[in-house]
């Protein structure tokens, strides 16, 4: 379970990078999480075959990571983590879908590997930006901004107590596994000890969690989570969405890559 | 200055399977006084101080904090005087940095930028922790734990500190550091502990529960030289006053 211990340590660090102080950091929630939803959109929002226009995109994310002053190795390292789920959505496009849509001299590049292509590309840009939002937001800000926007309370509150609980639910997992191994001499687990594990872990998270919310209510937690920072919706926060969403739209309806290609090659498409 | 008072008046507490964890418990406990309550596992400590926040209410009997019964009505500005330091400081530290954390009661209190900032400064520095602001709570050492956890409702004001086991799962000198910060506090304490040592130094008065009834009450030395008492009681006398067992020197 080591792995997980660490895989859950550095999902942490994530949040520790939310407390820096950039220009980015100071923006207020709000305008961050809406641009990253209409990025989303955007980015979702393209045909299955299209691959070229979805690159630019990244200006995005990088940007993000550039201003925010994240570290770029750890952020593509937990983009990676999650790429796997997209290869095994996106793996049988090309077995079923072999019609070539392109053709580069002699090679032919069938409709399958192109929305193949899409699907990763696409995962990579969506993920990124979540990730990439977290880590200059922190996650009780994007709850915050969530029901700042209009989201009910009760799920915003209810996020972050998931939050809050997925590591508490991990740390005892882990433990408990630890000691089950221990006295297990190398034997797998049966699926009855695997049953009565879970169930311990329920009542024993249920309890924790008891114990959680009692230390919040006696520090007058009434419901609304407070974060440091008393940001406002200013002036730079509607440049940021407006700036931002225009260049989203304009890409979505532009084929930049197609361009700047056409531009090099002098041939126009 | 009347607020910093506790009074619980033949507190009685069953849990809905029916175990009476509480039978008649009644104290007074006095402005800036330093309250042990002992006793047994299971002799229903951690009952009675979940009692004294609000968090579980009373089968029969009362508790006044202050000037105010402990109703719905009154429990926010109970909840503000009667700080409450849990046993284990991981379910009191949930915020991404010890600052934020410290910062989570006041921001509740309703209190703004350099207010909270303020005392979130106070409140770290008074527990010798002004350089872990910045740290994630799990990063730390049992010891720094215990000392933000005090902090964070240091941070709050109360004029009542109530410690679950302070000292529990410290070493020595954690254990000494968190002593002489408790020995410095002037509001009235209450703690629940096994560390009959900690006590002997710390607290002006002893509270034995026993079987969901108070046996004992009374200033340490007398409780402690009462055998029979503490026998009775599944406890035992500190160890600092029992003889020594290498040069077998008693103390009287």
């Amino acid at each position: 379970m080591a792995s997980i211990d660490g895989a859950l340590l550095d999902f942490k660090r994530l949040d520790r990078l939310a407390t820096g102080d950039t220009a980015i950091h100071r923006l207020d929630p709000r305008a961050k999480v809406l641009a990253t939803l209409v990025f989303v959109v955007t980015v979702v929002s393209f045909g299955k075959y299209e691959v070229t226009p979805l690159v630019p995109f990244l200006i995005f994310p990088v940007a993000m990571v550039a201003l925010g002053n994240l570290p770029v190795a750890y952020v593509i390292k937990k983009i990676a983590l999650l790429c796997p789920f997209a290869l095994v959505v996106g793996i049988f496009n090309p077995i079923f879908d072999r019609e070539v849509l392109v053709q580069i001299g002699s090679l032919g590049i069938t409709g399958g590997w192109l929305s193949f292509a899409s699907i990763v590309m696409r995962s990579i840009l969506t993920v990124g930006a979540a990730i990439v939002l977290v880590g200059v937001t922190g996650f009780p800000g994007v709850c915050l901004a969530l029901e700042r926007i209009g989201m009910p309370r009760v799920f915003a509150v209810q996020l972050l107590f998931l939050y809050r609980y997925i590591f508490v639910l991990t740390d005892e997992g882990s433990r408990m596994e630890r000691a089950r191994k221990l006295r297990s001499l190398g034997k797998k687990m049966e699926p009855g000890i695997f049953g009565s594990l879970v169930g311990h872990l329920l009542l024993r998270t249920w309890q924790r969690a008891e114990r959680i919310h009692m230390a919040m209510l006696a520090r007058g937690f009434t419901g609304e989570f407070h974060t440091r920072r008393d940001t406002r919706f200013g002036g730079r926060e509607l440049l940021f969405l407006l700036g931002w969403s225009t260049l989203f739209i304009i890409l979505r309806f532009l084929n930049l890559s197609q361009l700047v290609g056409s531009l090099v090659t002098g041939i126009s498409p | 200055m009347s607020h910093h008072i506790v009074e619980v008046r033949n507190l009685r507490h069953v849990y809905p399977d029916g175990t009476v964890a509480l039978r008649d418990v009644s104290f007074r406990i006095t402005h800036g006084e330093s309250v042990a309550i002992i006793g047994a596992n299971g002799a229903g400590k951690s009952t009675l101080l979940l009692h004294l926040n609000g968090f579980l209410t009373p089968t029969a009997g009362e508790i006044r904090i202050g000037d105010y019964p402990l109703t719905k009505a009154t429990l926010p500005e109970i909840r503000r005087t009667v700080g409450m330091v849990f046993q284990d400081p991981d379910d009191q530290l949930f915020m991404p940095t010890v600052y934020d954390d410290v910062a989570f009661g006041p921001l509740n209190l309703g209190l703004s930028g350099t207010d909270v900032e303020q005392r979130v400064k106070d409140a770290l520095e008074k527990v010798g922790a002004g350089h872990l602001q910045e740290k994630p709570p799990y990063n730390l050492s049992g010891g720094e734990k215990k000392r933000v956890a005090i902090a964070t409702v240091l941070s709050m004001s109360p004029d009542i500190l109530v410690m679950d086991e302070p000292t529990d799962g410290l070493d020595p000198h954690a254990r000494r550091q968190l002593m002489a910060l408790l020995r410095e506090f002037s509001h009235t304490r209450i703690f629940t502990s096994h560390d009959l040592d900690m006590v002997l130094e710390l607290c002006s008065r002893v509270i034995i529960l026993h079987e969901g009834e108070v046996r004992g009450d009374g200033p340490p030395l007398e409780i402690f030289r009462n055998d029979e008492l503490l026998a009775r009681c599944r406890l035992e006398k500190p160890l600092s006053m029992q003889g020594c067992p290498v040069c077998g020197g008693k103390v009287s």
